[in-house]
């Protein structure tokens, strides 16, 4: 039926076996009973989702254990599968990602919810929001023919120069690998560092910078030695949400990270990660074992991003009380 | 004690510039990536592009007509599973849970909404490929369309709870039953709200390109009927840019302008709509 705003149906009164207000308390039932064989659905593809990780890994569980974790052998013709450089990778590459993220985004933080007039501040965090609606496949099409380049001809090369006495920095300048992944990485989760912590921020209350101020201290002081302080928690929890969405991100990492197995000291080598193992090697793998180490691969990420998505919410619910869940109940 | 002070107020001049200095760089990373985008994509750009199929490797020319309708035929199979189960289920979450329901169902789209895109494509793998025994648009499109349910849902649920209890309260005082009251009353007063949220998650969505790598997989033909391979431009952006091909380049450049055009184009329609049009006034 077209309706518009307000438009409530005539009540007419219906002839029927059974009294009105039944007929109706029967249709609120059924409608009731419908939305929620909806909503349970979600409940239930979660946890078929997980079941389906855990059932589809148990091969190789079984086999390897957890020797899993700490071998770096990765033959699939001898079935001998230890994924140690893939988690290496992608642990140092979201290291280095949170890294150059984390000051640049609380620091864009500060200036939108602290310092730019609401006029500026809108407009600005309009663009952030934009920037994380970007798709990863762009990011990883700009780290193929941008940041490679850049990062080879010019940024590897001066680091080499300046700080090539730290095991970090050396090696040949490849332009693909841990660094440059890094690097892309950083510039995708600097929006949702900004978003979260500008909102944190702003929820401080006025008072306490009022009092700041009023003690004498000067506008960087109130906001650094007060403002953020009293927000501490939540942007911990901004960068909970960051590394989880570092972890688990795979197209732009497949394409900058050169997906070489490798566990070097250099931030210069090239790596893998186990999103982009999963990504190159999935539809190529031949036998059971192969595809079932893949989904145990599988398996450790959604772990990882489970355990760090929980703690993010924990933390913004303990700090603006309007994260998901329990904030509403 | 004035030096002191002098030194106090340089600090504070300084890291606060700092922090604006942040801040443009964040913003530019936009500017730039539109800039790059607009100046490769737009010399690759042509009519070909949306009327051809790819040619043969070492053959220029040619165009991603298929993947283009490929995307189309995804995101509108996706939006079949999203869409009502999200729109349903936050329904029940806003009118008709109780607290303890409502919080594992919350917790669980949350979960689901945190699961790394290439794990719901192994569990779509897992569940329609593997049976299956092929790859397929539905595959796909049920990856895809898994993601777009957390999103709907909270989205629905949020503009459902805003709808003033006095209009509920009206309707209900009218004679009209619950189910009715909401599907006259509470669900049209949020309607412009959940249908730009809608929208935000089909653009979320349309960008995706891990589900899809062995789920939809890809197809250098059309794809008859849902049941086939089909090609999709965030794969071709992806197997064209790593591939080694100069031409190839061109295209994934063009086919990133248009998907990054429209992705940004429903962002900013979206989100102006969500911001001028006051969809519900908000207690």
């Amino acid at each position: 039926m077209a309706s518009s705003t307000i438009n409530v149906p005539n009540a007419s009164p219906v002839v029927g076996s059974r009294s009105f207000l039944s007929r109706l308390r029967n249709g609120d039932e059924i409608a009731r009973v419908i939305t929620f064989l909806f909503a349970a659905s979600v409940v239930l593809i979660t946890l078929l989702l997980i079941f389906e990780l855990w059932t589809g890994s148990a091969l190789p569980r079984h086999k390897f254990g957890l020797h899993f974790f700490f071998t770096k052998v990765w033959d699939p013709i001898a079935e001998q599968f230890g994924a140690l450089p893939f988690i290496y990778g992608t642990l140092i590459t979201a290291g280095v990602a949170l890294i150059l993220a984390v000051p640049l985004g609380i620091g864009a933080a500060i200036f939108l919810a602290e310092l730019a007039p609401q006029k500026l501040s809108d407009p600005l965090q309009f663009f952030i929001d934009l920037l994380a609606a970007v798709p990863s496949v762009i990011y990883g099409l700009l780290g193929v023919f941008i940041v490679i380049p850049i990062m080879r001809q010019f940024i590897q090369p001066a680091l080499k120069n300046s700080l090539g006495f730290l095991p970090l920095f050396q090696g040949p300048a490849y332009g693909v690998g841990f660094l440059t992944a890094g690097v892309v990485l950083a510039i995708m989760v600097i929006p949702y560092i900004i978003s979260v912590s500008r909102e944190v921020l702003m929820s401080v209350p006025r008072d306490q910078r009022e009092a700041a101020l009023a003690l004498g201290s000067t506008r960087w002081e109130s906001t650094w030695k007060v403002v953020v302080p009293f927000a501490k928690t939540g942007i911990m929890g901004s960068i909970f949400l960051a590394l989880a969405r570092a972890l688990g991100e795979t197209m732009a990492v497949t394409m900058v990270i050169g997906n070489t197995p490798t566990i070097s000291s250099s931030l210069f080598s090239p790596g893998y990660s186990i999103a982009a193992v999963i990504a190159n090697e999935f539809t190529e793998a031949t036998g059971d074992m192969y595809l079932q180490a893949l989904i145990e691969l599988g398996l450790v990420l959604f772990l990882l991003t489970f355990i760090l998505n929980g703690l993010a919410r924990l933390l913004m619910l303990l700090t603006t009380e309007r994260g998901s869940g329990m904030g509403q109940v | 004690m004035n030096a002191r002070l002098r030194w106090r107020k340089l600090v504070s001049g300084f890291m606060l510039t700092m922090t604006g200095v942040c801040a443009l760089v964040a913003v530019s990373v936009l500017f730039f990536i539109l800039g790059y985008l607009v100046y490769h994509g737009g010399n690759a750009i042509n009519w070909d592009f949306f009327t051809k199929l790819p040619t043969p490797v070492g053959e220029s020319g040619g165009g991603m007509a298929n993947a283009i309708v490929g995307s189309a035929k995804l995101l509108f199979l996706a939006s079949l599973l999203g869409v009502p189960i999200g729109f349903f289920g936050g329904i029940y979450l806003s009118e008709f849970s109780g607290s303890k329901v409502a919080f594992v169902v919350r917790y669980a789209a949350d979960l689901l909404n945190g699961v790394p895109s290439i794990v719901i494509g192994i569990f779509a793998y897992a569940l329609v490929v593997l049976p299956f025994k092929h790859f397929s648009t539905i595959a796909g499109a049920f990856g895809l369309g898994l993601m777009m349910i957390p999103i709907t849902l909270r989205s629905t649920e949020e503009f459902l709870k805003a709808v003033p209890r006095a209009l509920r309260e009206g309707s209900m005082a009218l004679g009209a039953s619950k189910w009715k009251t909401i599907m006259h009353v509470v669900v049209p007063a949020a309607y412009r709200g959940i249908m730009t949220a809608i929208l935000l998650a089909l653009a979320r969505v349309a960008g995706e390109t891990a589900p899809l790598l062995f789920t939809a997989f890809s197809n250098r033909y059309w794809s008859p009927g849902w049941n086939q391979p089909t090609a999709s431009l965030p794969v071709m952006i992806f197997t064209y840019a790593i591939s080694p091909y100069d031409d190839w380049h061109r295209q994934a450049w063009a086919a990133g302008l248009v998907l990054l055009g429209l992705i940004l184009m429903v962002n900013i329609i979206a989100r102006v709509i969500l911001s001028r049009g006051v969809a519900v006034p908000r207690s």
